[in-house]
């Protein structure tokens, strides 16, 4: 059943994330985002990680989507232009990436990490849900805590300064 | 499910928002792939958080996704202020400080 499911999950995942970079318009891969995003909420489930899994659902699927579709809508989702600067880029870009891959997957299945051909531990059935979760962000993490929702202020100062209208300035 | 499994499609998924970065030349499909490769991190930390039985790595994954809203405010904000100025949107053509 864990299997099917993984499986599921992993195929809407990479879909997802093979529909962003190959969608001409920005609109269908914003849309593509949200599957990879909701395909990844269940991989976080599986993995007993149910308060991740829920603040990414409502965080990013939810809010931070809105606002692409907004941001999409409002500059208007042009077509790319053929136009290629750098010779070959097409083909270069996704060697580069396989290469990555490569790379990542030989640095994984090589290191010495024993524990990673296993499920992981048997865990409590408290394992991940919000209050342990919460205990550990106001107990053992509440200076990161308290400085990132210092970084959340300050990215909605910047964005209002970025994006308000100057003087002189045509709409 | 072993562990391996899942950080194998962290890499993968990784490696998929590189090549988009690479690829695209939209700014906004760029900020699509930066969260590609943000989630893929997370999906990486929350494996090995499994992996060793401690939830810590949870609480660095919140962080991380605290992190991506953040980008996504300023990088938004951004894109907003381009089209204002009637620039165009296309990574190659804005390349003022390219030197």
């Amino acid at each position: 059943m864990e299997a099917v499911l993984f499986f599921v999950a992993a195929i809407g995942a990479l879909g997802g994330a093979i529909g962003v970079i190959a969608m001409r318009n920005p609109f269908y891969g914003v849309l593509a985002l949200i599957v990879h995003l909701f395909s990844l909420a269940v991989l976080f489930l599986l993995l007993t990680a149910a308060f991740v899994a829920a603040a990414q659902v409502v965080v990013y699927a939810g809010a931070v989507m809105v606002l692409y579709v907004f941001v999409v809508a409002y500059v208007g989702g042009g077509v790319e232009s053929a136009w290629e600067p750098i010779p070959g880029q097409r083909f270069l870009a996704p060697l580069l990436g396989i290469a990555l891959f490569v790379e990542l997957a030989i640095a994984v299945l090589a290191s010495s990490l024993l524990a990673l051909g296993h499920d992981g531990p048997h865990v409590n059935p408290g394992f991940g849900d919000p209050a342990a979760i919460g205990y550990l962000l106001l107990e053992k993490f509440l200076i990161p805590f308290e400085a990132s929702s210092m970084l959340l202020m300050l990215a909605a100062v910047g964005a209002i300064v970025l994006a308000s209208r100057r003087e002189g300035e045509s709409a | 499910m072993s562990i391996e499994w899942y950080v194998v499609l962290s890499a993968l998924l990784f490696a998929t928002g590189a090549i988009g970065i690479l690829l695209r030349r939209s700014p906004i499909v760029i900020l699509l792939c930066l969260e590609l490769m943000l989630n893929a991190g997370n999906l990486a930390l929350v494996a090995f958080s499994r992996m060793v039985g401690n939830q810590q790595g949870q609480v660095f994954a919140l962080v991380v996704m605290v992190v991506a809203a953040c980008e996504v405010v300023v990088g938004l904000g951004l894109i907003v202020a381009i089209f204002r100025r009637k620039l165009p949107l296309d990574v190659d053509e804005l390349r003022e400080l390219r030197g």
